[in-house]
Parts: structure tokens; sequence; C-alpha cells
């Protein structure tokens, strides 16, 4: 189920703009892999080049190629919709759909998407879905209430859930945890442990404690200056990152010497 | 163990740098009170017969004195604060007193031509000096030929916003949004007239009710696509941006999460546009003519509205002469043309609240 992911030398623009210059990864599949670096460094954007939100924004587009398990996410024909069924993604700010149930939300990817399942089929895929989020047990004898009523621990375990509930080979995730309380934080990071299982899981982040803790691989995104485009400066194992790096920036950043 | 809080040492008789001096609480009150006296005065001493010059001269002397006072006393700030509050307070009294008076005016006027036979009856048959008859054919009128122009309006309003916040892009989105713009300043008789000369005139067609729902739903299009734009805009991107991320279409993202979320203010909009050419006259006059009996066919002969009824009981239309008698059933029509009005407004609030996305 889980994919590899193989980036050679990409570009991404928006619009004329070089927002990433020459990135390139390997990831393999059930691993997490953490993006780190300053703010404006190309992280997210390269991120959502993954499963091509980034095109979402008017002017996004990339030069280069993305292969997952060996096949072009950017080549001719592939349409960007079968992709992000493929590789799914989980926002900094839970974003449950206002209109919908907690039920609903978990099959969202369904309901929306007009696939046609029986009500017990639907039934197995919020239990199996809410139970792989770690929030069956909080929510299970409410399923029918709004998912905006939820805390916001919660509901981002809920957008995890939804995520998850349409059965993607990847699942990225950008900077998760950032809007949550340090207990609904160790919540995620519990569960991303436990994703890893059955995802290729790329997670980014700000807190370098949580690449530490989460991520078997580490990548630094650096950019020279304000107008520059980032760049990934350094892909290596967590630990030789976080212990020993070799480029001398990715050094200062850890160690809170910028950024 | 129990903490005690440091007490910070009290200089007594010496002012903290954090008070400032005030004007006392009745301070506009008794300067009001005494605006009105000096104007009064004034008003006799120079003997002043009309009202109006006192009333504004009371209200130039509130601003003056309150103003100075608060000047010598509170400084150039709070003298600043205060002159800008009374003329803010000023313009909402000026705003919302001519429309109570209408409102009221109207209620009184109206109330008395109000019963059941009012409501029941056309004014088939019925002369400017006879009693009865009352305004079956034209709420029938207005009713129909507001309904066909919100059928013909409304999609086509929505669907433009929808395309305008979710596809336009580029020299011809902004095209559209620049004649939705001007479309909102088209005088109503002039889209009366463009309908005019191209259905009636072309086709050498009488008068007829559809023809003048045309020209309400030309009014009605900009309204409605402004108003829509603006709620579909209010719905996240985020939302959006979740939908996409499950794989789901971007047709299918807006039919069952932009829309969705955006109902209920999109309810609110298309009724205000609703309301917004209910009252129209001018090209009604040119389109759908009246007829003082009942006409159930919109798309064949001349049909009533409320506002073509108001005209015509006052007179306007024959140049036959009024009475008491028409005077009130005038009155009785422009107050049921208000409330209708009323209703669709409070119909669009409720509507927007229950289809309000809910988080308990």
């Amino acid at each position: 189920m889980a994919k590899s992911i193989d980036v050679d030398n990409l570009n991404v623009y928006y619009g004329d703009f070089l927002a990433v210059e020459g990135a390139s990864i390997n990831i393999a599949p059930r691993t997490v892999t953490a993006f780190i670096g300053p703010s404006g460094c190309g992280k997210s954007t390269f991120l959502r080049t993954l499963n091509r939100m980034h095109e979402v924004i008017p002017g996004g587009r990339v030069e280069g190629k993305v292969l997952l398990d060996g096949e072009d996410l950017y080549g001719p024909g592939v349409d960007p919709v079968n992709v992000r069924r493929t590789v799914g993604m989980v926002f900094q700010k839970a974003n449950p759909f206002p209109t919908m149930s907690i039920y609903d939300n978990v099959i969202a990817g369904y309901k929306i998407a007009g696939s046609r399942k029986n009500k017990r089929e639907f039934d197995d895929i919020v239990e199996r879905s809410l139970k792989g989020a770690n929030l069956w047990e909080e929510v299970k004898s409410r399923l029918q209430r709004p998912g905006a009523g939820l805390s916001g621990g919660q509901q981002q375990r809920l957008c995890i859930a939804r995520a998850i509930a349409v059965e993607p080979s990847v699942l990225l995730m950008d900077e998760p945890c950032s809007a949550l309380d340090p207990i609904s934080t160790l919540a995620i990071e519990d569960l991303i442990s436990e994703l890893k299982v059955n995802y290729t899981i790329v997670i980014v982040t700000h807190n370098m404690q949580q690449a530490a803790r989460v991520s078997d691989r580490t990548a630094f995104f650096n950019l020279a200056g304000v107008g520059q485009p980032g760049r990934m400066i350094e892909y290596d194992e967590t630990a030789k990152i976080f212990s020993n790096p070799t480029q001398k920036a990715t050094e200062d950043y850890i160690s809170g010497r910028f950024g | 163990m129990s903490t005690t809080i440091a007490q910070r040492p009290q200089l007594s008789g010496q002012p903290s740098d954090l008070v400032g001096a005030r004007l006392p609480r009745w301070a506009p009150i008794a300067v009001g009170a005494l605006a009105v006296a000096l104007a009064l005065g004034i008003r006799f001493a120079l003997g002043w017969t009309g009202w109006g010059t006192a009333f504004f001269t009371a209200a130039a002397l509130f601003v003056i004195i309150l103003t100075g006072w608060s000047f010598s006393v509170e400084g150039v700030r709070r003298a600043k604060d205060r002159l800008a509050s009374t003329l803010i307070y000023a313009c909402f009294v000026a705003a919302v007193v001519p429309l109570v008076l209408i409102l009221s005016y109207i209620a009184i006027r109206g109330i008395p031509a109000f019963s059941v036979d009012f409501f029941s009856h056309s004014m088939n048959g019925v002369t400017s000096r006879r009693e009865g008859g009352g305004l079956y054919h034209a709420l029938i009128g207005t009713l129909e030929i507001v309904a066909i122009a919100a059928v013909i309006a409304l999609p086509i309003g929505i669907f433009t916003a929808i395309y305008l916040v979710e596809y336009g892009r580029g020299k011809f989105a902004k095209a559209v949004t620049f004649f939705v713009d001007v479309m909102t300043g088209v005088p109503s008789i002039v889209a009366g007239l463009f309908v005019y000369t191209f259905l009636l005139l072309g086709f050498g067609a009488r008068p007829f009710g559809a023809a003048g729902a045309i020209a309400l739903a030309i009014l009605m299009v900009p309204v409605a696509v402004r108003s829509s734009e603006e709620m579909l805009k209010l719905v996240p991107r985020d939302l959006r941006e979740a939908s996409y991320a499950l794989g789901v279409p971007k047709w299918r993202t807006i039919l069952k999460v932009v829309l969705p979320t955006a109902l209920s203010g999109l309810i609110t909009s298309a009724l205000l546009a609703v309301a917004r050419v209910a009252g129209e006259t001018a090209p009604l006059i040119l389109l759908t003519g009246y007829a003082s009996s009942i006409n159930f066919n919109p798309f064949s002969g001349d049909q009533a509205t409320l506002p073509m009824m108001v005209w015509d009981q006052l007179g306007k239309r024959s140049g036959t002469g009024t009475s008491d008698l028409t005077e009130a059933r005038a009155w009785g029509a422009a107050l049921t043309l208000v409330l209708l009005v009323l209703i669709l407004n409070i119909v669009a609030r409720l509507l927007a609240r229950l289809a309000q996305p809910k988080t308990k």
C-alpha cells in the first residue's frame, strides 16, 4: 500500500518566481520524513508538489520529475485528482467541513466525490478511520454531531481520519501540530508512529524536537535571502542531522544560531 | 502556605498619571438643555417664526459648547473624541428619522384601507367614487412577475458569481466584474426601454407581465452577482484545499463544499435581490401596462402590479379624478408592498439561520 517517492532536481515556480530550486529526495515506503527549515524556505511549497496541491494556487507549476513508485506525477495525461487520491494531505489548520457531522466528515472523500457505498461499508470505514486516528473512543457516541464542535486537537485528528479514510499510499502533513497544545501534539505524534506501519509519511514542522522524535530521515531547507529560491541543503538520517550534520548551515539552524 | 500580593505604595493626595480630568457624566445632558434654552432665547429675541432654524441653532450650539468645555477641561484628545462621537450620533439620527417617519406614515395611512375584501377583490368596475375594490389583481401580478424575474435572474447571478470566484482569471473576469458594476447603476427605465424596443416593438406585441419580469431580471442580475460573490468569497480557502486533497474534482468541491457552506449567505443575497426589484415601477409602466381586473396569465394581456396600482389609484395613469377612497386604496397598496418586502427580509433571515453550519 505505501509507496516510495523519488524527486529528481525539481524546480517549483509561482508565476515567474522560482520558489524552490533543484530539490532531490528519495523517500522509502513506510518511513517518516521530516522537512525543517526557516519560514519561507519552500518546505511547504515542496511538500505540496508531492500531490500537486501547489497547482491550486494560481501560477503554481514545476519543472522536473516526481516519481511515485516509479510513476511520474507530472507525466502527460496524469490527472491531479487521481494523484491526490493516492497522496493525501493534512493541513496546518484543522479544517473539518462545517456543514457536515463527524460521521460525514470522515467519509467526505467518498461522499463529495460521489462514490456509492452502502451504509454498512461507510460504517466500517468510519470506525476503522477514527480508530486509526485515535479518535474513535472520544466520539463514537456522537458521530452525528457537527465536526466543528470538537476541540482543536480532536478536529485535527478528525482531519487525519478523513485523509486516511480514502486509503492513500502517502500522507503529507503540513505543520499538523503548530496550532495544538502539547497534549494534542503528543497524541498526533503517537499517531504518526502508528500510521508509519501502513503509510509513507512526510511532515513539515517548525518544531525540531518533533522532527527528532517522529522522523526517520530529515531534510533541511534554507534560502540565501529574501526573494531567493529555497534549496534543500541536507537530507540524511535524522540521528545524523541532529548530531553530526555535514553542512555548516544545518548545524547553525539546529543549534539555534539562526532561524 | 499563603502568598501575599505586594501592595503598591499609595501616595495620598498625589494624583496618578493615569487619571485625567473628566467632565461629569451629566455633561452632555446639561449642555443639551443649555443649547435648547439658548436657541429658544435667540428665536424669541430675533423674532424667528419657523422651528427649523432654531433646531439647527440648538444642534450647532450643543456641538460648540460641549467641544469647547471638553477642550478646556479634558484636553484636545477628548475634545476631538466628543466632537466625532456627536457628529456620528447626529448622522445616525439623520439616517433613521426619515425612515421611521416614512414607515409610520405609510402604516397610518394604509391600515384603514385593509380589510378582507381589500385582499380578495380586484378593482374591476370600481370607480373613483365607489367604495370597495381591492389589490388582489395587483398582488397576483407583482408575485408572478417578481417570481419569473427571480427564476431568470438568480441562476444567472449565482452562476456568474461562481465563475468569478472559482474560475475567473485574467482579462475576461475583470471585464465581467466591470460590466456587472456598470449594470448595477443602469436606471430601471433604461432596462424597461431596452425590453420595450426589442420585445414589444420588435414583435409588435401588447404589454404583458413576463415582459416586465425580463426587465426586472436585468436589474436583479448585477445585485445577485455582487452579493453572491461576496458570500462565496467568505468560504475559507482551507475548505476547498481540504476537499481537493481528498482527491475530489473541482466541480464537485464547489457543489458539495463551497455552495453548502455559503448556502445561508446565498439565500439572504437572493431574497434581498428579489426585495430590491419588487417595488420597481418605471419598466412596468412600459411593459406590463395595467388592468383593473384579475389576469393570472403573465404571458398575455396587461397585468396589474402593486406599484402600478398606487400610480393608478392616485389618478396619474388615466388622468381621472381622485377621492378619499382612491387615496386610501393607494396607501393600502403601498403598505402591502412595504409589508411584502419586510416579509421577504424576515424569511431571508429565518432561512439563513436554518442553513447556517452548526457547531453544537
